[in-house]
C-alpha cells in the first residue's frame, strides 16, 4: 500500500505542470511505466491496484509481467491469456498440478518459460513432465524437490530438457542411478544439481553425472549412500565451487585417501562435510588437497564428536594452514581442544564467519585467544557454549568490533554486565540472539545502540522490562524480528514502544506472556508490515485486540493463537474479513465455534490449519469449514474427528492435495505443563 | 634325408621292442623343414629352438628307457649282442640329432651370440646322462656348444605345468611330447559311450556301467570289478594324451598348420557339438538364443531374463556398473528404463507421505521397504535362487542328462551362493 502511495504521488508531481485538461497518464511512456513496475515488489497488492488503476494499466502490467505465483492452479487457465510473458512460474501455492495443467502452461509459455517450481506440488506424472520439458525447451531452472512420487520415467523425460542449469531433486527417493544417468546424458549444460536424500542414487550415478556435466559448479549430495568411488570424478570437475556431502555416511578416511593421486579440485569454494561420521582430519586434508580458493568449510556435527577425534582439532587446524582464502568455518557440535583453538589461532586466513554452536570444549581462553587476531569477524555462534563467561565477552567484543551478527543463545554463565559490552562496542550488529540469557534493561538499553539491528531475540530472558523495550523501541527503527517468548516481565508499554519505534516490523513472538492484554495488539496494528505473530497463551488477550491487527495488518502470512481462551468467533469473522494473505494459523485451544472457522474457511489463501481442541466444533461444521477452504494444503486434527467426518469429504479434500494430520495429543488445562516457571526460579537464583 | 630315415627305424625299432603304442606325429618332418628354412624372423628362431629342445628331449626319453630296463634286468646277465645294440642305436641316434643340432644351431647363430655365458647350467645337466650312455659319443662336445639357449631341464617343469593347466596350454606343449587320438564323428556324438556286455545298455561313464553291472552278478560286486581301472604302468611317465577334432580345416584337427590339441574327450565332445553341430536347443525364456550344448543352454538360462540393465542402444547387460561404463564411454547412449516402472509407482504414490518425510532417515527408510522395485526383486528371486537348487538335487539322484565333469556341479553351486550375495548387494546398495 505504501509503494502504491508513493507511485501515486510521483504520477501527481508528474501532473502538476500540465493543463488540468489533459490525461496525466498520457504523458508516462510505457518504459516508463515498467520501471514503476520493477520498484513495486514489496507489497503483494501493489500490482493487483496497479494493473487496476486503467485500461492502460492493466495491459502494460499484462505484458510486463515475468513471474507468476498462482495462488490456486485452476485460476492458471484464466491467466494464459492475461500474461503471456511469463518466465518464472512458481506453483509453490498449488499442492495440486495434475499433467492436463502441465500440459497447458507448457503449451502457453513454451517460448518464454525459463524456470519452475514445483517443489510443492504433487499429482503430476512423468507423461506431464514430459509434455513441459518437450514445449519448454528453455527452460533453465527446474526445481522438483519433494516429488517422492517420480520415478525414472520422470527423470528420462527431465532429461529432454538440454539447456537446463539448475535442478533440484531434493527428496526424490524413488529415483535411481538410472533417472540420474538419464539426467547426466541429457542435461549436459547442468551448473547445480541437488540429490539431497535421493536414496536410490549411488556412486555409479553420480560418477556419470559428473563425466558428463562438465559445468557443474554446485553439487548436493547430501544423505547419499556414495563413497569415494564417485568423488574421484566428483573432484575433477573444472568449475566445481560448492559441495555439499553432509550425512554422507558411506565416504570415510580410508576411502579419501585413496583420492590424494588423482587429481584435485581446484576452484572449490564451499565444502560441507557435516555429519559425516567417518571422517577426520586426514580424509579432510585429502579432500581439500590442492584446492586454492576455498572459502568455506562446514564440518558440523561430524567426526569430532566420536571420542577417538578428541586431540584431533589441532591435526584439523593444521590442514587448514594453507588456505588463504578461507572466510567462514563451522564447527557446531564439535569436541575443541585447546590446542585446536591455539593451531586455529595460528591461521593467517582472516576469518569473516565462526560457527561454535553446541561445541563442548569451547573455553573463555580459547575463545579469547582465538579472536585476538580477529579483527574481521563479522559473524560468531557460540549457542550453548555453556563454559564461557564475561571474559569471553570481553574480548570479543574488543576486538571483533566489525560484527554483525551474534548468536549466544543460553550461555548461561554468561553475566548481566557482558550484555552491556556488547551494545557499547559492536555498533554494525544486525542480529542478535541473547534467547535465555540473564541480559537485563541495562544490557538491553545499551544494546539499542546498534541502531542496525534488526533481528532480535530475547525469549526467555526473564530479567526484560518494559523500561528496556522502551528504550530499545526508541533507537531501532530497521528492527524486523522480536522474540520475546516467555520474557514474562514485559506488559503492554513495552510492546507499545517497540511498536511506535519499530514500524518495520515483520516478525514478532510475545507468547507466553500473562501481562500482554488486547492493548498490546492495538498498538502493534500499527505495523503494516506485520506478516508473522504468535501469542500463544496470552490469556489476556482476547477478540478485540486480534480484530485489531486483522484490520491493521492487511499482510498477516501466519498467526498462532494456540490457548488464547478469550479469543472467540467475531476475531474469527474480522480476521476472515480483513486478513486476506493468512496462510497459516494455529487455533487450537481457543473458543472458536463452527461459525469462526467456516468464516475463515473463506480466505483464499489459507493454506495450513492447525484445529485442536476446539470445544465448540462439531464434526458438521468442520467439514463445511474443510470443503469451503480451497486452498489447504496441511490441516492438523484431533484424532477423535476422523471416524466423525465422512470419507468423501477427507477423499476429497486429499484429491485438492491436502494433507491430514491426526494427533492424539491429550487436552492440557494447565498453562504452563513443562515447569518453565521452575526453570525461572534456578536461574534467577543463581543470579546474585 | 638320410638321418631322418635312420632315426625313424631306430625309434619304431624301440617301439616293437617295448611292445608300446609309440606313435611318431608328422610335425617333427614339418619342423625339420622348418629348421632348414633360412629366413632369419623370430618366429622360425623360435621353431628351431623348440626343435632343438624337443630333439633333446627325445634322446633323454630313449636313453632312460635304456636305464630303465638294464635295472629291471639288473639279476640277469645281459647278452652281450644287446648291449652293442642298443649302444650302436643310441650312437646312430645321437650323432644323427647331433648332425641335426648343428644344421639348426647354426642359423641360430647370429641371435644367439650375446647369450653365451648362460647355457653352460643347462648342458651341466645334459652331459651326465647323456655321457654316460654314449661313452665317447664323437659329437658330444659340438652337440653341448651348440646347446646354447635351449634349458632342457625349465621345459620338463612347464610340461609338468601344463597338465595341471587348462587346454589351452595346449599349445606350450611341443609337437611330439604328446600322444594325439582323434575320435570319429559317430563315436563323438554317441549318446552312449560305454556298453554292459551283458544286455547292451549303454551308459555316459565308466562309473556308471559299474554300478549297472552290480545287478549282473555277485562276481561284479567285488571290490577290485568296482574299482577304478588302473593305468597300467606309474613307473614312467606315461605321454600325454592329446586329442585332434575329425572335422578337417578346423583348427583342433591336427593336420591344421596352427593345430591346437584338446585336451579331454569331453573337450572334444564340447568343442565337436559347439563348433560343428546345429544348435538344437533353444532357451524357452527368450526364444533366440540357440545353444547345442545341453550344458551351455542350462547356464545361459540361469542368467536368462536378468540382462535388466539396459542402454538406448539396445545393449543389455547383467550388471549396472558395466551399463554405466558403457553409457560413460559413448556419447549419446542413455540408459532405457523399462516402462513397467509406471505400474509400481502409481502403486506407491502415497499423499500421506508427506508428514512422514519430515521425520527424515527413519521414515524414509520405511518407505523404501513398501517400495515398488523389492516387490519387483522378490518376485524375480525365486526363479534365480531355486534353479541351481533343482540342478543340485537332480545331480544327486545321479540322472545326468548330460556329461559335466566333477567340477562343474560345484561351480553351479557356487554361482548359486554368488548370485544369492550379489541381489544382497544390490539391494543394500541401492538404498
Amino acid at each position: 500500500m505504501k509503494t502504491q502511495g508513493q507511485g501515486q504521488s510521483k504520477r501527481k508531481q508528474l501532473h502538476h505542470p500540465l493543463s488540468p485538461h489533459s490525461n496525466p497518464f498520457d504523458i508516462l511512456t510505457e518504459e516508463i511505466v515498467c520501471n514503476i513496475l520493477d520498484h513495486l515488489h514489496d507489497d503483494p497488492f501493489a500490482t493487483k491496484s496497479f494493473s487496476l488503476t486503467c485500461k492502460s494499466f492493466y495491459f502494460i502490467e499484462s505484458r510486463h509481467r515475468r513471474i507468476l505465483k498462482p495462488l490456486r492452479p485452476d485460476l492458471l487457465p484464466r491467466t494464459f491469456h492475461r500474461y503471456p510473458f511469463v518466465s518464472h512460474l512458481d506453483l509453490s501455492l498449488c499442492p495440486r498440478v495434475d499433467d492436463p495443467t502441465l500440459n497447458d502452461l507448457s503449451s502457453t509459455w513454451k517460448a518464454t518459460l525459463r524456470s519452475i517450481n514445483l517443489s510443492r506440488s504433487r499429482f503430476f506424472t512423468n507423461a506431464g513432465l514430459s509434455s513441459l520439458f518437450i514445449n519448454c525447451s528453455g527452460l533453465v531452472e527446474v526445481d522438483l524437490c519433494n516429488a517422492t512420487h517420480l520415478t525414472d520415467l520422470a527423470a528420462s523425460a527431465i532429461a529432454e530438457a538440454k539447456n537446463l542449469e539448475r535442478l533440484s531433486l531434493a527428496r526424490c527417493k524413488l529415483i535411481t542411478d538410472m533417472g540420474i544417468g538419464c539426467i547426466a546424458v541429457g542435461c549436459r549444460k547442468l551448473k547445480s544439481l541437488c540429490l539431497k536424500w535421493c536414496l536410490r542414487v549411488g556412486d555409479l550415478g553420480v560418477q556419470l553425472i559428473a563425466l558428463k556435466c562438465k559445468q557443474i559448479r554446485s553439487l548436493d549430495l547430501s544423505y547419499l549412500p556414495i563413497t569415494e568411488k564417485c568423488l574421484k570424478s566428483v573432484i575433477r570437475l573444472q568449475h566445481l565451487e560448492d559441495l555439499i556431502l553432509e550425512g554422507c555416511h558411506g565416504i570415510d578416511d580410508d576411502g579419501l585417501s585413496t583420492l590424494e593421486q588423482s587429481q584435485s579440485c581446484k576452484s572449490l569454494k564451499m565444502l560441507n562435510l557435516s555429519n559425516c561420521q567417518n571422517v577426520t582430519h586426514t580424509g579432510l586434508s585429502a579432500l581439500i588437497n590442492g584446492t586454492e580458493q576455498l572459502q568455506q568449510i562446514i564440518l558440523a556435527y561430524g567426526s569430532s564428536v566420536s571420542q577417538k577425534i578428541l586431540k584431533v582439532t589441532s591435526d584439523l587446524a593444521k590442514c587448514l594452514l594453507t588456505y588463504s582464502k578461507l572466510q567462514s568455518i563451522k564447527l557446531d557440535g564439535c569436541i575443541i581442544t585447546w590446542s585446536g583453538i591455539k593451531a586455529m589461532a595460528s591461521l593467517d586466513a582472516p576469518f569473516k564467519e565462526l560457527s561454535f554452536s553446541k561445541c563442548l570444549g569451547l573455553t573463555d581462553d580459547g575463545l579469547s585467544f582465538l579472536v585476538q587476531s580477529q579483527k574481521d569477524l563479522r559473524k560468531l555462534d557460540i549457542t550453548c557454549c555453556r563454559k564461557i563467561t564475561y571474559n569471553s565477552i570481553d574480548s570479543v567484543t574488543s576486538s571483533c568490533t566489525s560484527l554483525t551478527s551474534l548468536r549466544m543463545e543460553s550461555c548461561s554463565l554468561v553475566p548481566k554486565e557482558a550484555f552491556v559490552l556488547i551494545g557499547e562496542r559492536c555498533p554494525f550488529l544486525e542480529e542478535l540472539d541473547v534467547t535465555d540469557n540473564e541480559i537485563d534493561d541495562e544490557g538491553l538499553k545499551s544494546i539499542s545502540r546498534c541502531s542496525k539491528l534488526s533481528i532480535l531475540k530475547l525469549g526467555i530472558c526473564s530479567n526484560i522490562s518494559d523500561e528496556g523495550l522502551a528504550k530499545f523501541g526508541s533507537c531501532c527503527p530497521l528492527l524486523k524480528e522480536l522474540d520475546l517468548y516467555r520474557s514474562i516481565a514485559i506488559s503492554d508499554a513495552g510492546i507499545a514502544a517497540i511498536a511506535d519505534g519499530c514500524p518495520a516490523l515483520e516478525m514478532i513472538n510475545i507468547a507466553y506472556n500473562d501481562k500482554i492484554t488486547d492493548n498490546s495488539l492495538i498498538s502493534l496494528s500499527k505495523c503494516r508490515m506485520l506478516k508473522a505473530l504468535e501469542i500463544r497463551g496470552c490469556l489476556g488477550v482476547s477478540s478485540i485486540g486480534l480484530s485489531a491487527i486483522a484490520v491493521g495488518c492487511k499482510q498477516l502470512t501466519v498467526l498462532d493463537i494456540k490457548k488464547c481462551f478469550n479469543i472467540h468467533d467475531n476475531g474469527m469473522l474480522l480476521l476472515a474479513q480483513f486478513s486476506q494473505n493468512l496462510k497459516q494459523i494455529n487455533l487450537s485451544y481457543c473458543s472458536v465455534t463452527d461459525v469462526g472457522l467456516v468464516a475463515l474457511a473463506s480466505l483464499s489463501r489459507l493454506q495450513n490449519m492447525t484445529i485442536l481442541h476446539l470445544a465448540g466444533l462439531t464434526p458438521n461444521g468442520l467439514a463445511a469449514a474443510l470443503l469451503a477452504c480451497r486452498a489447504l494444503t496441511k490441516v492438523k486434527l484431533h484424532a477423535s474427528f476422523r471416524p466423525l467426518l465422512s470419507q468423501s469429504i477427507l477423499g476429497h479434500m486429499e484429491a485438492h492435495g491436502c494433507v491430514f494430520h491426526w494427533r492424539h495429543k491429550a487436552f492440557q488445562k494447565e498453562m504452563d505443563p513443562k515447569g518453565w516457571k521452575l526453570h525461572f526460579g534456578r536461574s534467577s537464583s543463581e543470579v546474585p | 634325408m638320410d638321418h631322418k630315415d635312420r632315426q625313424e627305424t631306430c625309434f619304431t625299432n624301440f617301439s616293437t621292442q617295448n611292445q608300446q603304442k609309440w606313435e611318431f606325429p608328422d610335425p617333427l618332418t614339418e619342423l625339420l623343414q622348418a629348421s632348414k628354412a633360412q629366413d632369419w624372423d623370430p618366429a622360425a628362431m623360435l621353431n628351431n629352438l623348440s626343435f632343438l629342445e624337443q630333439k633333446i628331449h627325445q634322446l633323454q626319453g630313449l636313453v632312460h628307457l635304456i636305464i630303465g630296463r638294464r635295472d629291471r634286468v639288473s639279476g640277469q646277465v645281459q647278452p652281450y649282442e644287446l648291449v652293442a645294440q642298443q649302444q650302436q642305436l643310441v650312437t646312430a641316434d645321437l650323432t644323427s640329432i647331433i648332425v641335426q643340432l648343428i644344421s639348426t644351431a647354426g642359423s641360430l647363430l647370429p641371435y644367439v651370440k650375446h647369450t653365451q655365458g648362460a647355457p653352460s647350467l643347462s648342458l651341466g645337466q645334459f652331459q651326465p646322462q647323456n655321457g654316460g650312455v654314449s661313452g665317447g659319443g664323437g659329437g658330444g662336445s659340438g652337440a653341448s656348444e651348440l646347446q646354447n639357449s635351449v634349458d632342457v631341464s625349465t621345459n620338463e617343469e612347464h610340461d609338468l605345468k601344463d597338465e595341471e593347466d587348462g587346454e589351452e596350454l595346449g599349445e606350450n606343449l611341443f609337437p611330439g611330447t604328446y600322444e594325439i587320438l582323434q575320435l570319429e564323428k559317430e563315436e563323438i556324438l554317441a549318446p552312449h559311450t560305454h556298453f554292459c556286455t551283458i544286455c547292451g545298455k549303454g551308459f555316459k561313464r565308466d562309473a556308471n556301467l559299474r554300478m549297472h553291472m552290480r545287478g549282473h552278478g555277485d562276481e561284479y560286486k567285488t571290490p577290485a570289478a568296482l574299482a577304478k581301472p588302473n593305468k597300467e604302468s606309474s613307473s614312467e611317465p606315461a605321454l600325454i594324451k592329446r586329442y585332434s577334432c575329425p572335422f578337417a580345416g578346423c583348427k583342433r584337427n591336427k593336420d591344421h598348420r596352427n593345430f591346437r590339441p584338446l585336451k579331454t574327450i569331453l573337450c572334444v565332445k564340447n568343442h565337436y557339438r559347439r563348433t560343428h553341430c546345429d544348435k538344437s536347443y533353444t532357451c524357452s525364456r527368450c526364444n533366440t538364443k540357440k545353444f547345442s550344448v545341453m550344458a551351455d543352454l542350462k547356464t545361459h538360462e540361469k542368467h536368462c531374463g536378468k540382462d535388466k540393465w539396459l542402454c538406448s542402444c539396445g545393449t543389455t547387460f547383467s550388471r549396472k556398473d558395466k551399463l554405466f561404463g558403457h553409457i560413460a564411454l559413448f556419447q549419446g547412449h542413455t540408459p532405457a528404463i523399462p516402462l513397467d516402472d509406471t505400474k509400481g509407482s502409481t502403486g506407491t504414490c502415497d499423499p500421506g507421505n508427506d508428514s512422514e518425510a519430515t521425520n527424515k532417515l527413519g521414515s524414509m527408510n520405511m518407505f523404501n521397504f513398501s517400495s515398488s522395485e523389492d516387490v519387483k526383486g522378490s518376485m524375480e528371486d525365486p526363479s534365480g535362487c531355486f534353479s541351481p537348487l533343482n540342478f543340485e538335487t537332480c545331480n544327486f539322484g545321479g540322472f545326468h542328462e548330460f556329461p559335466r565333469p566333477p567340477f562343474d556341479d560345484s561351480e553351479s553351486s557356487l554361482a548359486f551362493l554368488l548370485s544369492g550375495s550379489c541381489g544382497y548387494t544390490n539391494k543394500s546398495g541401492e538404498q
